[in-house]
């Protein structure tokens, strides 16, 4: 690893705090476990020892919104639910990322019905789709991997407010490596 | 028990008519609406018959019948192990029925099913309120006429 090499080597290595922060971020995303049906199951799957989510620094599932930056919505949003996931979402304090999982999530899956919300990226930003139904762990994994990615990327100017205070470069191109 | 039954409600509801049909195992027992209330607490009470359980209320839209719905209620006796299953037609013009929760609580909860599902008005009932659909929703989705997907904008959902 690079770090522990400049640390036995040199003993300090230059960044900025830009890149610091975001290398922080990324490696302690904390997750808003949104479990509302079978897709919470494999997502409780990934926090037990064989898939083991705190080798991600994810390992804080907490059932409050207040400490979380990532979203993961698992399970089918019907529209009665669609207010109570953006009432949650919304307490949720900025940076904040989304991961719709699942079939149901992502698009309705089987549901095509009127109760059931074709899509939650009708309702809210969604940064990340697992695919399955429901996912393998190893899926939702890979899903957090990508959101990593994403906010291993970003800086501060890519933030809503850091664009109004003034910052003129354009903000980094967060596509997602193809894989 | 098919025997005591018939005897038994001919006995008691002398201007009722009832038709027994036998299907799936389980014996219907058909009547006017009119009578639901008094047959259902008759059913319940009366000795050697004790339906003391209601197990569902729900209903059935026929679509192009002249009487439209089918209000069916399954009730089953503990004492006689033996489940019997009512069947009352309504017309689409007045689709409201006497409720029977005052008989059996456990029709509270079905019968508001029915009512958010069907459009089917129990008068009476303590707490006629929708069941599942938000309760300013305007539409009964079970009904035939009712499109798979819904009606567009009919539900709100939250601002982006």
């Amino acid at each position: 690893m690079g770090l522990e090499s400049k640390l036995t080597n040199d003993g300090f290595f230059t960044t900025t705090i830009d890149a610091l922060a975001s290398w922080a971020r990324e490696n302690s995303v904390w997750p808003m476990p949104m479990g509302i049906s079978c897709c919470a199951i494999e997502m409780m799957a990934v926090g037990d020892p064989k898939y083991d989510i705190a080798r991600f620094g994810s390992e804080v599932m907490r059932f409050t919104p207040r400490q979380c930056d990532l979203m993961i919505v698992a399970g089918t949003v019907t529209y009665k639910m669609a207010h109570v996931v953006k009432k949650i979402f919304d307490q949720m304090p900025e940076p904040k990322w989304v991961i719709a999982m699942g079939a149901c999530t992502s698009s309705g899956g089987m549901y095509r019905s009127y109760n059931v919300v074709q899509g939650i990226d009708q309702f809210l930003p969604v940064d990340v789709y697992a695919a399955g139904c429901p996912p393998r762990p190893e899926n939702l994994l890979n899903a957090l991997m990508q959101i990593q990615e994403k906010i291993g990327k970003t800086r501060v100017k890519d933030f809503p407010d850091a664009q109004q205070s003034g910052f003129d470069t354009k903000p980094t191109d967060l596509s997602l490596s193809k894989n | 028990m098919k025997e005591l039954l018939k005897e038994k409600l001919a006995k008691q509801f002398t201007t009722v008519q009832f038709e027994f049909i036998e299907q799936f195992d389980e014996l219907t027992l058909k009547f006017d609406k009119s009578a639901i209330v008094n047959v259902c607490a008759f059913l319940k009470d009366e000795d050697g018959l004790k339906f003391n359980f209601c197990e569902d209320v729900t209903a059935v839209d026929w679509a192009t019948r002249k009487k439209r719905f089918t209000v069916v209620y399954h009730i089953f006796s503990m004492e006689n192990k033996f489940r019997l299953c009512l069947k009352v037609d309504l017309d689409d013009s007045e689709c409201s029925i006497e409720s029977v929760s005052s008989i059996w609580k456990a029709a509270n909860w079905a019968e508001r099913e029915a009512y958010d599902m069907y459009g089917i008005t129990f008068l009476n009932h303590p707490d006629l309120r929708r069941m599942y659909m938000p309760e300013d929703f305007e539409y009964h989705p079970l009904r035939k006429e009712f499109p798979l997907m819904g009606i567009p904008g009919s539900v709100p959902l939250p601002k982006k």
